[in-house]
């Protein structure tokens, strides 16, 4: 640093020039190497997805080729007979899924609007934590819990041996919760104050708040967190796998052993070989796609609501 | 404690209240505030920040129910009904006594939603009483001009001044006897407060309008009376001080107080 003498500086005379530290070579080249650090943590990201794409699409390629798309999409699943159809397994994700939902929104949002709107601290601060455990418990101990506890009830209500869609609805019901539970909370929060004060000024009631303000002025937040509990019910497997009955076809009924894309690929892929396994990644490729799907329905529903 | 009533209480009041108390939980806010609101006029609630004008103003439609540990003690009645009686609905309440906040509040709807969801909730569902109803509050809160052809848009759009004077629309459409307004003008900008003046000017005739400010030259201008508050130690609970007609209570004031107040000496 240069240092000013300002002895000699007299009253009238325009101050001196006084010179600015310059930026050292070493804060430099540190807040750069940062700068870098940072990106490529970033840049790694980016960079996982399109090799985990690269890699599963390259072991799919024989779908196009050896495999065939009809043979592909098509409803029969027999690998030893050199039928790779997808489409039963396919629906079998959809309809688990659907169910899920179905069954896991009116739940999720449920928690949701009453830990918001409705539960006085001391109740939100005892059920708050036990959602975000439920987020926290591993799928095994799901599928063990499905397994022991919800199938012998199913089996008792539906005759058989309850393994099947039904099943896997009521454990993947509860996994998606937390999912769907946290992101409303998120958007029900993110709506002023000021909202519900004025509709309850307006005379309405607590329930008439709730549905006819707060929750259309959440819908779009509500829309995404249905939109993510979807992309976690069709990719759950082990849960899945331990209940669904694991049987390739189209059920017959929603308590009868179904198959979904990713309780099979974990089922066969350690002995598969050959075109066999060669499917198994063209399964991947399509939940591949699927989950891409949901991630840009949301972006583009955030998207939507801003411009 | 006295309480200067520079002048006679009100002949017809539409709030009284009597030896009125409030508490935050153990936070003891307001404490005996006697008072008689004047029918179908303008009174003005002035005083320095945590004085508990607003508190006050917000026991008038029950709001501060929904305050977890809130509690009065006293009465507070709506011609003549006891406000604070057991069994009472807050709701019913809430439809004779409308409000208008601070911060402009329209809902995430459209413009047309906005003003029909109080007649909507009274159980009004036909289209063409609910288009009359709209049309009429928007023209009386002097809106309809400026948004006659864009009922659809979402009352969000508007400017702040504008979705104030939706707000009050919105009030409008359940006609209620009392408008409580709560520093409505202190987050809109000048050209919109004059609007906002001037509407109450014109609905006071039929309709009793309590407004909190901290604006003085603004309770002077619009208000018939006007009642001043303190918290004169802090920590201790805030109360009434003085309370008459605006042009005597401006003019002059009985209580040092309030004349300490309204010259700017504090607050």
């Amino acid at each position: 640093m240069t240092s000013v003498d300002r002895s000699d500086a007299g009253e009238n005379q325009a101050p001196r020039k006084r010179e600015l530290a310059l930026v050292s070579r070493s804060t430099y080249l540190k807040e750069k190497g940062l700068q870098y650090l940072f990106f490529a943590c970033a840049f790694l990201a980016v960079v996982t997805v399109l090799l985990i794409f690269a890699f599963t699409m390259m072991q799919a390629a024989p779908v196009f080729t050896d495999i065939g798309l009809a043979n592909f999409f098509s409803f029969t699943w027999a690998p030893t007979e050199g039928q790779y159809g997808i489409m039963s397994l396919l629906a079998g994700s959809g309809l688990v899924t659907v169910g899920a939902l179905v069954l896991g929104v009116p739940l999720g949002v449920g928690t949701a609007v009453y830990l918001t709107e409705i539960a006085t601290d001391r109740v939100r601060a005892l059920i708050s934590p036990a959602v975000d455990l439920l987020a926290g418990i591993p799928s095994i101990i799901y599928g063990f819990f499905g397994m022991v506890i919800i199938r012998p009830v199913v089996a008792e209500l539906t005759g058989g041996m309850g393994f099947g869609a039904l099943t896997a609805w009521l454990v993947l019901a509860i996994m998606i919760v937390p999912t769907i539970t946290t992101l409303t909370i998120d958007a029900l929060n993110s709506i002023p104050m000021g909202i519900r004060e004025a509709s309850y000024a307006m005379g309405a009631t607590k329930w008439q708040t709730i549905y006819k303000v707060v929750l259309p002025a959440a819908r779009f937040g509500i829309v995404d967190a249905v939109v993510l509990g979807m992309g976690r019910a069709i990719g759950e497997t082990m849960a899945v796998l331990m209940v669904v009955g694991n049987a390739p076809v189209i059920p017959e009924s929603i308590s009868s052993p179904v198959s979904t894309l990713t309780s099979q690929i974990a089922l066969d892929m350690s002995y598969s070989s050959g075109l066999h396994r060669t499917a198994l990644f063209g399964m991947g490729v399509v939940l591949f796609i699927i989950s891409a799907s949901l991630v840009g329905i949301v972006r583009l529903l955030s998207k939507m609501r801003k411009g | 404690m006295t309480v200067y009533q520079a002048a006679p209480t009100p002949e017809i009041s539409a709030i009284s209240t009597a030896n009125f108390d409030f508490w935050y939980g153990d936070f003891h806010a307001l404490t005996d505030v006697n008072l008689n609101i004047a029918k179908n006029k303008i009174t003005a609630f002035i005083g320095p920040s945590g004085c508990g004008k607003s508190t006050f103003l917000r026991c008038m439609n029950r709001m501060n129910d929904l305050i977890e540990g809130t509690r009065i003690e006293g009465s507070m009645t709506l011609d003549g009904a006891d406000i604070y009686a057991e069994g009472v609905d807050p709701v019913d309440l809430r439809r004779r006594v409308g409000m208008i906040f601070q911060q402009p509040n329209p809902f995430p709807k459209s413009i047309y939603e906005n003003v029909a969801f109080g007649p909507r909730l009274q159980g009004v569902t036909s289209k063409s009483d609910l288009d009359d109803i709209v049309e009429e509050s928007l023209k009386r809160a002097n809106l309809w001009k400026e948004v006659s052809n864009q009922l659809s848009k979402d009352g969000l759009a508007l400017s702040g001044g504008q979705q104030q004077r939706l707000c009050i629309a919105r009030v409008l459409a359940v006609q209620p006897d009392v408008l409580l307004m709560d520093e409505p003008c202190s987050a809109i900008d000048p050209t919109s407060v004059q609007k906002v003046e001037d509407l109450m000017a014109e609905l006071a005739p039929e309709m009793t309008i309590i407004i909190v400010t901290h604006n003085m030259q603004q309770a002077a201008r619009i208000s018939d009376y006007t009642a001043f508050f303190l918290q004169e130690v802090a920590g201790e609970p805030a109360t009434l001080i003085e309370y008459g007609q605006t042009d005597a209570l401006f003019t002059s004031p009985m209580d040092k107080r309030t004349e300490d107040y309204i010259t700017g000496r504090f607050g």
